[in-house]
């Protein structure tokens, strides 16, 4: 007999072994409702990916979303209490397309680790983003970096307000000529600018970046606090072997307002973009009047839909032929014989056009089998 | 996904001139050079290939992984936004985002300004850093006509040398941005091809004479 997963998509076979990674590690589900006053989201709207959410109203005349985010909602609904809270979750989201303003609905699982983050909470979260890439391709890259180092390099440029978000978009684009255009125009000093500039170069495996990295924590003292705990976090991934897969890349910024700390995002060979995204989000829990710290990331299972994988050389392996003369205890044999030796089977009247089948039962009339 | 480097050019002088330093950074792709109306061409010995498309299109190509690099130019990038990395500045294809009116043109900051362009974000973004309350017009193609006809007060434009706008009797009232080609590279296919496109982009840079 096959296993029950292997009739499921890619998708719903990546679901059941990341729930059953998240479960192993002491993480509980977390279910939670489609709708969410909307009245959430707006107060927070640039932590959401779009901008647009999908309200609608609900008898009582309250204004609802069909909800386009889960971390916001588990933050509302979390409670500060003492020790560490392990949430997992497997939910639909609802968004609208950026190219097209179509609504989508978006599978989404990721997990949230709430409370007293220490040292091991962050190592478990990076390592479970890891497996969970591991599980969903071979072929993968996890990017970490550290928002603390890009935010002390900023503040020795001494970028302010409107600047400081353009270099931020600069930075996210590792766009270095423009941010050397930018600084010369408002006549910033040159060697924090290039310190600023050796940050975005650097992409590559934490043993490959060291070196430059170490000169930037002596140019820069003040990120090395940051970095240290940086290499603190990613020290047991390397220990666990996923040394080759880890990039460190300060180019990758979430908004700073939400995030600190460590952010990461994970890619899998295939996929366009981003199929995993998460990090340290202090930040939102003080905005939603939480104490508590936070850690977590989300996966994209949509995205595993662009991943072009061979199509099936077959729709069915067998096809059972019958009309009215047949007995129906004959074609219900002939069907259960095939289901018994695992192989799938489709009983018809008559054969579809560009039905792909690779064996023929034919029992219509006195025909016996081809 | 194959591990060739897929590499959009934009169709035309610009792009022809942008395969001239990718050849120089290895990635030769002689059959490129024949005159035939292929779209793509590949050599599997460099691990390459190109393919020609609509410049506007570039962004588009590498936003959704089809192509890992790719030229476009700021202009588009700066209309369309795309979650691309922007590597490097080819300071080819320069020209500048202004606006243009008829000769002779005076604002009047009572009324409404109306704008047409092709260039719509752009060109909000820009009056809206300065308060500007305006009526955008969207428009295809010879802009030029807009304000000649009546249809707009002013135009978001690229300015290349002038001649066309001096032509219909406009003249430049405002520089926008200035404009020029940019590598652009898919953020997710960076990840898995870095060292092809850091050859390249160290190539570029160091024929434009950038650090």
């Amino acid at each position: 007999m096959q296993s029950n997963e292997l009739f499921c998509g890619r998708a719903e076979r990546a679901v059941l072994s990341l729930r059953a990674l998240y479960r192993a590690h002491g993480y509980s589900q977390y279910k939670m409702s489609k709708f969410e006053e909307y009245d959430l989201y707006v107060r927070n709207k640039s932590f959401l990916i779009s901008d647009h959410v999908i309200t609608l109203t609900d008898t009582t005349g309250r204004l609802l979303a069909l909800k386009p985010d889960v971390t916001l909602s588990i933050v509302k609904n979390s409670r500060d209490t003492a020790g560490v809270k392990k949430v997992y979750y497997n939910e639909n989201v609802y968004r609208t397309a950026a190219a097209s303003h179509d609504f989508r609905e978006i599978t989404q699982v990721g997990l949230e680790c709430m409370g007293e983050i220490d040292a091991y909470c962050t190592a478990e979260v990076l390592s479970l983003a890891a497996r969970s890439l591991d599980a969903l391709s071979p072929e993968f890259v996890l990017e970490v970096s550290h928002l603390d180092v890009v935010s002390h390099l900023l503040d020795s440029v001494g970028a302010e307000g409107a600047m400081r978000a353009e270099l931020l978009r600069f930075l996210a684009e590792k766009n270095t000529h423009d941010i050397r255009a930018l600084c010369a125009s408002c006549g910033w000093d040159n060697e924090s600018v290039e310190l600023l500039c050796a940050l975005v170069a650097v992409s590559g495996t934490p043993s490959s970046v060291r070196a430059q990295l170490d000169a930037l924590s002596v140019a820069c003292p003040n990120v090395k606090g940051a970095m240290d705990e940086l290499y603190d976090a990613i020290g047991q991934l390397e220990t666990e072997g996923f040394g080759a897969q880890l990039r460190l890349d300060f180019s990758l910024i979430n908004d700073m307002n939400y995030y600190n700390g460590i952010v990461f995002r994970g890619y899998i060979k295939g996929v366009p973009t981003r199929i995993l995204s998460g990090g340290r989000y202090d930040g939102l829990m003080h905005k939603m009047g939480k104490r508590q710290s936070a850690i977590g990331f989300a996966v994209y299972l949509d995205l595993l839909d662009g991943l072009n994988e061979p199509p099936a050389e077959y729709d069915v392996d067998t096809v059972v032929l019958y009309d009215a003369t047949t007995p129906t205890a004959r074609v219900s044999a002939a069907v259960a014989a095939c289901v018994s030796a695992g192989e799938r089977a489709l009983a018809l009247r008559e054969l579809t056009d560009g039905l792909r089948y690779r064996e023929l039962v034919d029992l219509r009339g006195d025909k016996c089998c081809e | 996904m194959s591990d060739m480097l897929n590499v959009a050019l934009p169709k035309g002088r610009l792009g022809e001139k942008v395969y001239d330093i990718f050849e120089r950074a290895g990635f030769a792709c002689p059959s490129i050079r024949e005159q035939n109306r292929k779209l793509i061409f590949e050599n599997p010995e460099a691990g390459v290939r190109y393919f020609w498309v609509k410049p506007s299109d570039v962004a588009i190509y590498v936003e959704r992984g089809a192509a890992d690099i790719g030229v476009a130019g700021k202009d588009i990038l700066l209309e369309y936004k795309p979650d691309v990395y922007e590597l490097a500045d080819l300071r080819m294809g320069v020209c500048k985002m202004a606006v243009a009116a008829k000769n002779g043109f005076r604002d009047d900051p009572t009324r409404t300004l109306r704008v047409a362009t092709k260039f719509e974000n752009i060109a909000r973004r820009h009056y809206a850093s300065l308060g500007r309350d305006i009526d955008i017009i969207h428009l295809n193609g010879s802009i030029e006509i807009a304000p000649i006809l009546g249809l707009s007060d002013v135009i978001v434009d690229i300015v290349e040398t002038g001649t066309t706008l001096k032509e219909n009797d406009l003249s430049v009232i405002e520089d926008v941005l200035p404009i020029s080609a940019r590598l652009i590279a898919n953020k997710a296919n960076f990840k898995f091809k870095s060292a092809a496109i850091d050859r390249i982009v160290s190539e570029i840079n160091q024929q434009v004479g950038a650090k």
